[in-house]
């Protein structure tokens, strides 16, 4: 009975934290503080696939956060690479300054 | 041995290909030997090849070079069919087109676009090479168009005059018009077999539905006329005139108007599977212009003009001997024409030559005198059209009427009458031209001559004409020509079967479908004495007419038929009014129909992207927020669709 709140409550963190990151990401501009943002985003949910995993007594919660994990680590090398780039031209920029893509 | 025709028709392209990049570096005489040396090597190779054509079976021989087309069931390839049918073709015309390209260095001569004629005239056989040798219908149709551009080029080669480019676009124009039937029998053709390839369609077309068969059929007769010049599109030949002699020569000796009698024999099994009415129609066709371009053909002046309306007189025999079901006759005839007119031609040719230029019969005379060699080959070649035993032309043409009486006796009627005629407006432009007194420099006759505007070209007013034998050039063509336009006939004579060389040699192609009878000998001879008396009587009248001028000359030459019946000034009048009405409201309609729905598509396009490209804003967090939304929006979806409480 305990287990089953504690696992209640780490979903609930989890939908927090994601809540958290996807707010972020849509209301700041700082370019390095939206990619903490996704990062926040990504971890809540690996949070749930390891919780889901120890409830269900299923690996492949955990088999899952490795793919992700991988994913992150691929996502913030791009991410972090273009934020590098952009500051060194343009100190001060922030997101909505970089639209070259608006039709 | 046999193997080798592919170089056939790829000598005259090599020539093409090597006169275009470099004709002009060679210069005047040296581009003229090579194209004609690439044309007698194809001659050489065609008489190789038919040496090897006798140990194949059934003298059949195909090879296919490389696939064209590959799409799915629609196969077209590259390849030849070398039968004896495209034999005899091949060999007359390289033949023939060989001497003419000769007799092209000597005419020719100093014009400034002297490489550029041979780079042409070549491309013209090959062409024709291509279109006669074609293994598939739509082979034969490249070459088809490839002969119609080849006379674009050299009908309008003087392009700097009006007339000339006109008379080039006419042909074109006149030709498009048979093109489209022969693609809409393709199209049945495909539809019926699921091929093109004549050695898939011939030995099925006994099996074929008749309404199919005469769709085809009628719709390649169309081409056929547009191409051999048949009653209503001939008008084009007569204009065709406009180009250089050896070009006329050209295109109604060895290719281009023979093109629709070939092809109407190469598919002779579909004819005769056809309905019976589609032969009497090309029958009637070929018998009326035979006998209405030879009334034409009486009243011209310009020599070239009576060659002309000659040459679709004579093709209109070929078709008569088609309709009536005699291939072989057609081929034959088909033959000894070209001898006897590449004669005819290339003879008023060098005539126009000695003449500067000058074309126009009333300002000539006499020239048997000053242009021995000249007259003496015209004449054997005007023996022969006359239909003078034993001359060529009177062997095939008496058998095609002699065919045209087994199908109706009407057909004899009017083919013999015109046979008459042929004799007579032959026998008239020789006395003009090479008898009676000498009329080149006589100023009344030049005055009456230039105010006409039937002839198409003078030479330069004031200057004296001083007539001469054209050069050996010239001449060697002519004596070759007449040589064998007078013992051409020797091919098939109808005395015993043993003679008849080219009727058994054409004896696998046409077998299934040559309306075959028999007459007994004295039939043959009283047919063969009509036909005699007839030419005979057509000269006697001409020498009575034109030497001896017993009726003066205006009454012989009534103005409907120097105005060739009007059938010309008739179509002129009637695309001016009607057509170019018709012509206008297409024309709106395809500015406003097609091109209207082809840019509306296009506008469309252009201002619904107008739009949906204001969605695009370039800030991350609105994508971002467009994101969210989507997945709440696909969550509540599969929550409303999966979970059911």
């Amino acid at each position: 009975m305990l287990d089953q709140n504690l696992n209640i409550a780490y979903l609930v963190l989890s939908a927090l934290l994601f809540g958290i990151g996807g707010v972020g990401l849509m209301i700041r501009r700082n370019p390095l503080v939206m990619i903490m943002c996704v990062e926040l985003m990504l971890n809540a949910v690996n949070l749930t696939f390891v919780t889901f995993g120890a409830m269900l007594d299923d690996i492949g919660g955990q088999v899952i956060v490795f793919f992700v994990l991988v994913v992150a680590a691929a996502e913030v090398v791009v991410g972090l690479a273009i934020v590098v780039a952009i500051a060194r031209r343009r100190p001060s920029a922030t997101a909505d300054d970089i639209r070259l893509l608006r039709g | 041995m046999v193997s080798l025709v592919w170089l056939i028709p790829a000598l005259p392209l090599a020539g093409f290909v090597l006169l275009l990049a470099f004709g002009r570096r060679m210069g005047e005489p040296i581009a003229g030997w090579f194209g004609t040396l690439a044309i007698a090597a194809a001659f050489v190779t065609a008489l190789i090849v038919f040496a090897g054509l006798w140990n194949e079976p059934d003298h059949t021989f195909t090879q296919h070079l490389f696939t064209w087309i590959p799409a799915g069931s629609f196969q077209v390839g590259v390849g030849i069919l070398l039968d004896p049918l495209s034999m005899v073709m091949v060999l007359f015309i390289t033949f023939i087109a060989a001497f003419i390209h000769l007799y092209s260095i000597g005419y020719m001569h100093g014009d400034p676009r002297f490489s550029k004629f041979f780079v042409y005239l070549n491309l013209f056989v090959f062409s024709m090479l291509v279109l006669v040798l074609a293994d598939n219908m739509l082979l034969t149709f490249v070459g088809w168009e490839g002969v119609g551009v080849c006379s674009y080029f050299l009908i309008s080669f003087w392009f700097t005059k009006e007339a000339n480019a006109s008379a080039g676009k006419k042909a074109f124009v006149t030709n498009r018009v048979g093109d489209w039937g022969f693609m809409i029998a393709m199209f049945a053709t495909f539809l019926a077999f699921g091929s093109l390839n004549y050695g898939e369609i011939i030995p099925l077309a006994p099996g074929l539905a008749q309404g199919t068969a005469t769709l085809i059929a009628v719709m390649l007769f169309l081409g056929a006329c547009g191409k051999s010049a048949q009653i209503p599109l001939y008008i084009w030949l007569p204009d065709a005139m406009a180009g250089p002699t050896p070009v006329s020569a050209l295109i109604h000796a060895a290719t281009m108007v023979t093109a629709g009698v070939y092809l109407l024999v190469r598919v002779n099994p579909i004819l005769f599977t056809a309905a019976p009415w589609v032969l009497t129609l090309i029958a009637i066709v070929g018998a009326a212009t035979a006998f209405i371009a030879a009334t034409i053909a009486m009243a011209q002046h310009d020599i070239k003009k009576v060659l002309a309306y000659s040459t679709i007189s004579q093709i209109g025999y070929m078709f008569l001997a088609v309709g009536s079901g005699a291939y072989v006759l057609a081929i034959f005839h088909m033959v000894t024409h070209a001898f006897f007119k590449g004669c005819l031609f290339l003879g008023s040719g060098s005539v126009i030559h000695g003449m500067d230029g000058e074309q126009d019969m009333r300002r000539m005379g006499a020239l048997r005198k000053v242009m021995p060699i000249t007259a003496i080959t015209f004449m054997c070649a005007w023996l022969a059209i006359s239909g003078v035993p034993p001359f060529s032309g009177f062997w095939s043409k008496d058998e095609i009427l002699g065919a045209a009486l087994h199908k109706s006796a009407i057909l004899y009627v009017v083919g013999l009458t015109a046979a008459l005629f042929t004799a007579y407006y032959m026998s008239r432009l020789v006395f003009l031209t090479f008898f009676g007194k000498a009329r080149w420099n006589d100023p009344a006759e030049q005055v009456a001559a230039e105010a006409d505007t039937d002839v198409s070209a003078h030479a330069p007013a004031g200057d004296e004409i001083h007539p001469h034998e054209s050069p050996w050039l010239m001449t060697v063509p002519l004596i070759v020509l007449a040589f064998f336009a007078v013992f051409a006939g020797l091919l098939n004579l109808p005395f015993t079967p043993r003679m008849e060389f080219l009727n058994r040699w054409l004896e696998p192609v046409v077998a299934y479908a040559e309306v075959t009878y028999s007459e007994s000998a004295l039939q043959l001879w009283i047919l063969l004495g009509i036909s005699t008396v007839f030419a005979l009587a057509g000269i006697f009248i001409a020498r009575l007419l034109w030497l001896e001028h017993r009726v003066p000359a205006e009454k012989l030459e009534p103005k409907v038929l120097i105005h060739a019946w009007y059938y010309d000034s008739a179509i002129a009048a009637f695309m001016n009014g009607p057509g170019r009405r018709f012509a206008d409201l297409s024309a709106l309609f395809d500015r406003k129909g097609i091109d209207g729905a082809v840019n509306g598509v296009g506008r469309a396009t252009r201002g619904g992207g107008a739009r949906v490209r204001l969605l695009e804003t370039g800030y991350v967090r609105t994508y971002a927020l467009t994101v969210a939304v989507g997945a709440i929006a696909l969550t509540v979806f599969v929550l409303t669709r999966v979970i059911s409480w």
